[in-house]
């Protein structure tokens, strides 16, 4: 990024002139530009900087040297019974006082992305209030909750969490979500068939018909595989409860394979080299962070223990399975294609597996359990030739069952995040009940995380977040908009043509 | 055992509760003025004169049958429009197994099946030995009909069906025998049989204001269904143009300010579950 200073100086006044941005998002970017000038930390491998350039590897702009964690996973049951001593709170007593001071914590809790990316099981955080109260009464102070959400945290990552039981503040939300229209929260719904009844799971995908929330996550393979107390949080990501991650680090499996002069190349020389590389530069950036930045010795949320850094992974990120085994099938010289055919499908397996077995046997002493987990990661604007984690192509999309089946070859390789989207056409809307049908059985051909939309709507599911199309279009008229996210579309139209998604028709 | 099978729909929506797989079978005993898929009502007679039209040849002669060529087809449906014999030349003749295999194929994402038609009950038999194939899986079998069979002397029937969602398209006999050219009075005695053993899964009316009495049939079903009034679902349909032959398209299709007062009239007879489509 930074050269000179005649570069630097202009690249500040670029941010400082451009006139769709706020005052926050302004601050937030000058911010990162000065932080990225740092050098990167002493142990980062000299092969991050050739991969780094070469497209293989991407830091997903987190700079050189991070100074918080990258998600925080606050634990806000302990925060509602004991208070805060920094933020000078007491327990709270009833719903105005729970979600007053939860709003205050979100506001003085932060991650790399200036947000804090979990707001909390909001059913189960708020239900020993609401159930003490009028029901209307109830939706009325949770109605000024979330319209204060989605204008204060303006930013498409902030996730909360509904389920995996039927609770009146759950049913109170859903009706609130579908009735605001809201860009903030992500939510999704901890979605068990054994403990979350029809009627409730129903009337979460009528809502998600209406305004893209809730996405369903597999509760099961959560709770098994990240922890009983986990979080969906920002994306998908499943993270502890009290917990988080430091970093999120990505190959670009798309580029890495197109780079490679036969598929024994690929996966002896260039996949290893990258996944080699990108284990030590997560390492390094998690040492640095630990042993030469402030933030797990000072920050509030340590120091009071609603994180505990013990309790955070690594997030190891591929993107682009779907260009990589295409790659692979034409170095190969078959005429196969990730999606239709069988022995491509298989390919994304191998390669899966190969990247999984090298994750698994590496260890960082920092992290829970030791260990890095795999993330799907939903893609950015600046992949050119990589879809998002898993995905098919947007375009070359196949039938609805298939592509269930397809996906659920891959979701398990990844706890902590992964997901696929299907958006319906209007008739789905008669019939929500057939659409959980439709997940049920995802569910059981092993897929984890699934949501879903209406094509026609305004609010949409971008790659992983929502977003309205009106303020895209606002955005790219070069008006300002309040949402962080919506500057990370454009990109991600052109290159992955996210609003062209199949759209199934019943 | 085969059937003459007018198509296969993976993922249904709009034939009963859920997601299902739909089976529509060829032939209707029926023949109403207003069908919308008037060429399901026969079975082709091998004239041939959709041959001599199709655009893309995806039909020919062999053996004096009609064979048509999936692949070739475009769904364009002129030899539909050509056939002067309400009948359909894209059917396939089908064993029990092979419609089983279509059904199986779409395993875990269903929850049940749907048998419609023409009038599925024309298959009876057939039916009944795809029905125990998928209870075996565990799937829900519901049937489609225009109430023209004797569901009560059919037990072995009635044994693997979990429901029957019922056309009546007029009370008054008079009108239906207009409209259909055949009395009422079987699928009156199937509404109260089905009924009383719980297996009414959903009614069904096709309103056309000027043309049929559709607030007495809503009256009259209800005093027939009154110990039923929560159970039975109870679909208005709004008469559409869409597929219905040339010759009967005068009809009008009603307003949805029409199709909501009916909803409301329906609620006042006592229905509790009333779907307007």
């Amino acid at each position: 990024m930074y050269t000179d200073k005649e570069t630097m100086i202009k690249d500040i006044e670029s941010i400082m002139h451009d006139k769709r941005l706020t005052y926050w998002q302004r601050s937030d970017q000058l911010a990162k530009y000065a932080a990225g000038i740092l050098d990167y930390p002493k142990d980062t491998p000299q092969e991050f900087y050739r991969l780094r350039d070469n497209g293989e590897i991407c830091d997903l702009s987190e700079g050189p040297g991070p100074y918080s964690a990258r998600y925080i996973i606050p634990d806000y049951e302990k925060f509602l019974k004991e208070g805060s001593e920094f933020l000078r709170l007491k327990p709270a007593t009833n719903l105005m006082e729970a979600t007053n001071n939860l709003l205050i914590f979100y506001h003085n809790c932060h991650g790399l992305d200036r947000f804090v990316v979990f707001i909390g099981r909001l059913d189960v955080l708020l239900e020993p209030f609401v159930k003490e109260m009028e029901y209307e009464e109830a939706k009325s102070i949770l109605r000024y909750f979330l319209i204060n959400i989605d204008r204060t945290l303006s930013d498409s990552f902030i996730q909360a969490n509904l389920g995996p039981y039927e609770t009146i503040t759950g049913n109170i939300i859903l009706e609130l979500l579908a009735e605001l229209q809201n860009i903030t929260p992500n939510v999704s719904l901890r979605y068990d068939p054994d403990i979350t009844s029809d009627a409730f799971a129903t009337k979460a995908i009528e809502t998600s018909l209406k305004c893209a929330n809730p996405a369903f996550a597999y509760d099961k393979f959560y709770r098994e595989n990240v922890g009983e107390n986990y979080a969906i949080a920002s994306c998908y990501n499943g993270l502890l409860i009290g917990g988080g991650a430091f970093t999120l680090t990505r190959l670009r499996l798309g580029t890495i394979a197109s780079h490679s002069e036969s598929v024994d190349d690929f996966f002896n020389n260039k996949l290893a080299l990258a996944i080699d590389t990108q284990l030590k530069f997560m390492d390094a950036k998690i040492k640095n962070l630990m042993e030469e930045r402030v933030f797990f010795d000072t920050d509030f949320v340590v120091t009071e223990g609603f994180v505990s850094k013990d309790k955070f992974v690594g997030l190891f990120g591929i993107v682009g399975l779907c260009e990589c085994v295409n790659n692979l099938m034409k170095l190969s010289n078959l005429d196969y294609t990730f999606g239709p055919d069988e022995y491509a499908n298989e390919m994304g397996v191998k390669v899966l597996e190969f990247i999984n077995e090298k994750v698994k046997q590496h260890k960082n002493k920092y992290c829970y359990k030791e260990h890095f987990v795999m993330h799907a990661q939903v893609g950015t604007g600046l992949d050119t030739s990589d879809s998002p984690g898993t995905r098919i192509k947007v375009g070359q999309e196949i039938d609805l069952y298939p592509h269930l089946k397809q996906c659920g070859l891959y979701h398990k390789y990844f706890p902590s995040g992964v997901g696929d989207i299907f958006p319906f056409d209007e008739t789905a809307l008669r019939n929500p009940s057939a659409i959980l049908d439709i997940f049920k059985g995802g569910f059981k051909v092993g897929c984890k995380y699934l949501s879903t939309y209406l094509a026609d709507g305004d609010l949409v599911r971008v790659t992983g977040y929502l977003i309205k199309k009106s303020e895209v279009e606002k955005y790219r008229q070069g008006k300002m908009v309040a949402n962080d996210s919506v500057c990370l579309v454009p990109g991600q139209q052109d290159n992955n043509h996210i609003f062209d998604r199949k759209v199934e028709s019943l | 055992m085969i059937a003459s099978i007018n198509k296969i729909i993976d993922s249904s929506i709009v034939d009963g509760p859920g997601n299902r797989c739909a089976i529509f079978f060829q032939q209707c005993n029926f023949n109403c003025l207003y069908c919308h898929n008037p060429e399901t009502i026969n079975k082709c007679i091998n004239c041939g004169q959709c041959v001599l039209t199709c655009p893309v040849n995806a039909l020919e002669i062999k053996d004096n049958k009609v064979v048509w060529d999936s692949k070739k087809c475009i769904n364009g449906d002129t030899c539909i429009k050509t056939c002067p014999h309400n009948a359909s030349c894209k059917i396939s003749y089908m064993s029990v197994e092979q419609v089983y295999q279509k059904v199986r194929d779409n395993i875990p994402f269903i929850r049940g099946i749907t048998t419609s038609g023409g009038e599925c009950t024309l298959h009876a038999q057939f039916i009944k030995e795809l029905f125990k194939l998928a209870k075996k899986d565990g799937l829900s079998t519901l049937m489609d009909s225009n109430g023209s069979y004797d569901f009560k002397n059919d037990t072995e029937l009635m044994d693997v069906c979990d429901g029957i969602m019922l056309d009546i398209k007029a009370t008054n006999d008079e009108i239906h025998q207009k409209l259909c050219g055949i009395t009422n009075k079987k699928v009156l005695d199937n509404a109260r049989y089905l009924s009383s053993i719980h297996k009414l899964e959903e009614i069904r009316t096709v309103c056309i204001p000027g043309y049929l009495n559709d607030k007495e049939t809503i009256k009259d079903i209800s005093i027939i269904l009154k110990d039923h009034l929560d159970e039975v679902t109870y679909k208005l349909i709004k008469y559409r143009h869409y597929g219905v032959r040339e010759e009967y398209r005068y009809l009008n299709e009603p307003s949805d300010e029409y199709m909501q007062e009916l909803k409301n009239y329906a609620m006042k007879c006592g229905f509790k579950k009333i779907i307007i489509i």
